[in-house]
């Protein structure tokens, strides 16, 4: 794969109190920064199940961007410690299935850093980029492929669940 | 007479302990002889693979299918018991997902046979590996190959039912064999298609009997290095990875009960798209830490977070398998 060709599929949950509002500045601002970010908005980066992650990675994306306000200026008080403290365990497990720690960031901006964003999105492409696609369940799929085409049988039981007396 | 209806059980990639659960209800084993046709349960009878292929289509009432799909051997019985069965049901943690067979799915293929068959435990200096076809007078040879990955049942054929556990507990068959024997004799009705059976809906911690008080931890640590336990509070207050959060109830608490943490064999409760995720956010809601310094140092404390928070559902989660397992094999 060439990786100058390859552009990253980036999914980017935004606490909605700061960093959405900072890609909002970034955009009212004009600045300019990397496209292949698709910014999903939560009420907190607290509000991120880690299912949110897998999910993305599973489906396609290359990386994911978790953005939320900075240590002590959470809207909620303190659940952005708690996305910490998931996106540290998760990085982890994410090791163990093979997927490079790089793949997942954890960035603090606030509603007032649109530079910040627009640089840190734009930094992350890039890294992405160096990694490659992850293509997670299509990567070198070859002979044994039977597990992606899960062949449906012939047989619908729930159409005639007959019962003999 | 009107003929018993049809009652098959198999085995795919298991342990053989879901055989040994069925058996443990004792006498309402003789339920199913008495209602039930026996016709084909490797374990217990013998029966050959061609009897069931001349079977016809949807002529089997029930069909108990345990084990995940580890090789198309596995696959092949599979699609067969599909075909012929009017119901079939995914019969503990193997086949619901994965189950510890499961685990494998961290490693290539190729790998997993080079360490059955060349490791300090088996001397094999010329490095010979099992072939799956060989020629011999007779004709050729087969046996079955390893697929890249282990798969639950549900990845390979349509499921009617789930049944979680490993094994399942016994009660909890036995009062599935009584609903299918009521609904046999029509006194009962079948629940909606891809329900979970056997089982509670909610988590094992809300079986569990130990006293939860909201406590943050400062350590993540083994059971055996805690002395002592205390036996009222909640393991993972004290420090215990206790996979209890996620996993479905339906046992009882058995192991929290007995002193020892959930380990999770009933699988995902109702909801949890992956059991892992959720994991990683209830062992995550415990840790007393506000640095990433201090939060990796508490978390050095669970040495394999993978195997910990995927021990029996790796083939059945979001991700199914490592990365390098996804890879096809090349060569042995």
């Amino acid at each position: 794969m060439n990786n100058e060709t390859f552009e990253p599929t980036i999914i980017g949950f935004t606490c909605n109190w700061c960093s959405y509002r900072a890609s909002d500045l970034a955009g009212t601002a004009r600045m300019k920064y990397a496209p292949n970010v698709r910014l999903i908005r939560l009420m907190c980066s607290g509000r991120l199940d880690p299912t949110f992650v897998l999910r993305a990675l599973s489906e396609g994306a290359d990386g994911v961007m978790i953005t939320g306000c900075h240590p002590g200026e959470c809207h909620y008080i303190e659940q952005n410690y708690k996305a910490l403290r998931r996106y540290l365990l998760l990085k982890r497990v994410l090791a163990g299935m093979g997927i490079e720690p790089g793949r997942v960031k954890l960035v603090w901006a606030s509603a007032a850093e649109g530079a910040k964003f627009a640089a840190e999105t734009t930094l992350f492409v890039e890294e992405i980029r160096k990694l490659g696609p992850l293509n997670w369940g299509r990567a070198d799929s070859g002979p044994q492929t039977v597990d992606r085409e899960v062949p449906s049988t012939v047989h619908n039981p729930s159409s005639e669940m007959e019962v003999p007396a | 007479m009107t003929a018993k209806p049809k009652f098959a059980m198999y085995w795919a990639a298991s342990c053989g302990g879901c055989e040994i659960a069925v058996l443990n209800t004792h006498e309402k084993i003789l339920d199913v002889d008495a209602n039930f046709d026996v016709v084909f349960w490797p374990v217990a009878m013998d029966a050959k693979y061609k009897d069931v292929e001349a079977m016809e289509d949807g002529s089997i009432l029930l069909t108990l299918f345990n084990g995940g799909i580890r090789n198309d051997e596995n696959e092949h019985i599979a699609k067969l018991l599909r075909q012929k069965s009017k119901i079939l049901v995914a019969f503990g943690s193997c086949a619901c997902e994965g189950c510890i067979p499961g685990l494998a799915n961290l490693s290539p293929v190729g790998d997993i046979v080079h360490t059955a068959f060349n490791t300090l435990t088996t001397d094999n200096p010329n490095e010979v590996y099992p072939r799956t076809s060989y020629d011999v007078p007779e004709g050729e040879l087969h046996i079955p190959t390893l697929s890249r990955m282990v798969r639950p049942l549900e990845q390979v054929v349509d499921v009617d039912y789930f049944m979680p556990g490993c094994p399942p507990e016994s009660h909890q068959i036995a009062a599935v064999i009584d609903l299918v024997i009521k609904v046999v004799k029509g006194e009962a009705e079948l629940p909606p298609k891809g329900s979970v059976i056997g089982c509670g809906d909610s988590t094992v911690c809300d079986e569990c009997p130990r006293a939860r008080n909201v406590k943050f931890i400062k350590e993540f640590k083994r059971i055996q290095d805690i002395a002592p336990i205390d036996p009222t509070l909640c393991l993972l207050e004290q420090g215990v990875p206790c996979n209890g959060p996620a996993t479905r109830s339906g046992c009882n608490a058995r192991c929290p009960q007995a002193g020892a943490q959930c380990i999770g064999c009933y699988g995902p409760a109702d909801g949890v798209l992956d059991y892992g995720a959720r994991l990683i956010t209830a062992f995550s809601s415990v840790i007393d830490a506000n640095t990433p310094e201090e939060i990796d140092h508490i978390l050095d404390g669970i040495p394999d977070p993978t195997g910990q928070v995927y021990r029996f559902n790796l083939a059945g989660s979001l991700l199914k398998a490592n990365r390098e397992a996804w890879k096809v094999v090349n060569g042995k």
